[in-house]
């Protein structure tokens, strides 16, 4: 049965490849879907998760992907993209397309609608001091939703009590 | 299979106290549970929920996600976890006599 104590769960979101966003995206919606407090903390490449000229444009590389089989996107027989093909001009657009299509297929939302969803589910999402300054971004270049620039103290404390789930 | 008395009927339950028999579901029921899981009274929206849910899981076997909720029975995500307040994946899927939602989003 529920507690009074809330469980509370902070993802920490560092990378910025359209795969690697998912994750704190999935795990934060269940968790908020099951009544859990729910914090993500955006550093580094993860920024792009949140910068709203980023946010639509998140890619896939299929260089130096050795998980990255066409069977996952809808093709039968794991065949791989050779890495000495995938630096061709286009193969990153042609991966991320073949992605995003079966992400739709699934229903999936786009990143940025997905992180909405958190918003209005009640997630908390907060921007990481030291990358915003070294990518010289300001609230304004964040999607909404996001409260506030903050330093690694800030949310060491603001996380206090919680699971810490580094991607 | 468990069971478990709710308006003196006998309801059949699984080991996490879902109803397993949607058959055996009807509003005094749901009005119970939703009590049970702080929610005093079921307004007409979350009728609009819990008949979506029904309607849902009676043509394809599973508890809708909340994403599908939102999709398909006119409530935003914050009508939907306003309604339903801590955790409505669980709850809309309690009081609405099914089982938990199949699907992550």
């Amino acid at each position: 049965m529920m507690t009074d104590e809330t469980r509370k769960i902070a993802f920490i979101c560092s990378k910025g490849n359209l795969d690697m966003a998912y994750p704190a995206l999935v795990m934060g919606w269940a968790a908020l879907g099951n009544g859990h407090d729910v914090t993500l903390f955006f550093t580094f490449w993860g920024m792009d998760m949140i910068n709203k000229a980023r946010v639509d444009n998140l890619e896939i590389p299929p260089v130096a992907n050795t998980s990255m089989k066409m069977n996952m996107m809808g093709v039968p027989g794991y065949l791989g993209i050779p890495n000495a093909m995938g630096v061709f001009p286009g193969m990153t657009a042609f991966a991320t397309k073949l992605m995003k299509d079966k992400m739709n297929e699934l229903q999936v939302p786009p990143v940025r609608e997905y992180l909405q969803m958190l918003v209005d589910a009640g997630a908390k999402l907060y921007a990481c001091k030291m990358s915003a300054d070294m990518m010289d971004l300001k609230m304004d270049d964040f999607v909404d939703g996001v409260l506030d620039i903050v330093t690694a103290a800030d949310f060491i404390e603001m996380t206090d009590g919680a699971q810490v789930i580094f991607i | 299979m468990a069971t478990r008395e709710i308006a003196g009927r006998t309801i059949d339950v699984n080991d996490d106290g879902y109803m397993t028999n949607p058959a055996q579901w009807d509003k005094g029921i749901a009005e119970i549970i939703a009590k049970e899981e702080g929610i005093p009274e079921l307004s007409p929206v979350h009728w609009q929920v819990i008949d979506f849910c029904r309607k849902t899981a009676a043509a394809n076997g599973s508890a809708p996600t909340l994403r599908a909720i939102t999709n398909g029975a006119g409530v935003t995500t914050k009508d939907l976890f306003a309604l339903f307040p801590k955790g409505p994946a669980k709850k809309v899927a309690r009081i609405s006599g099914l089982g938990k939602p199949e699907g992550c989003v």
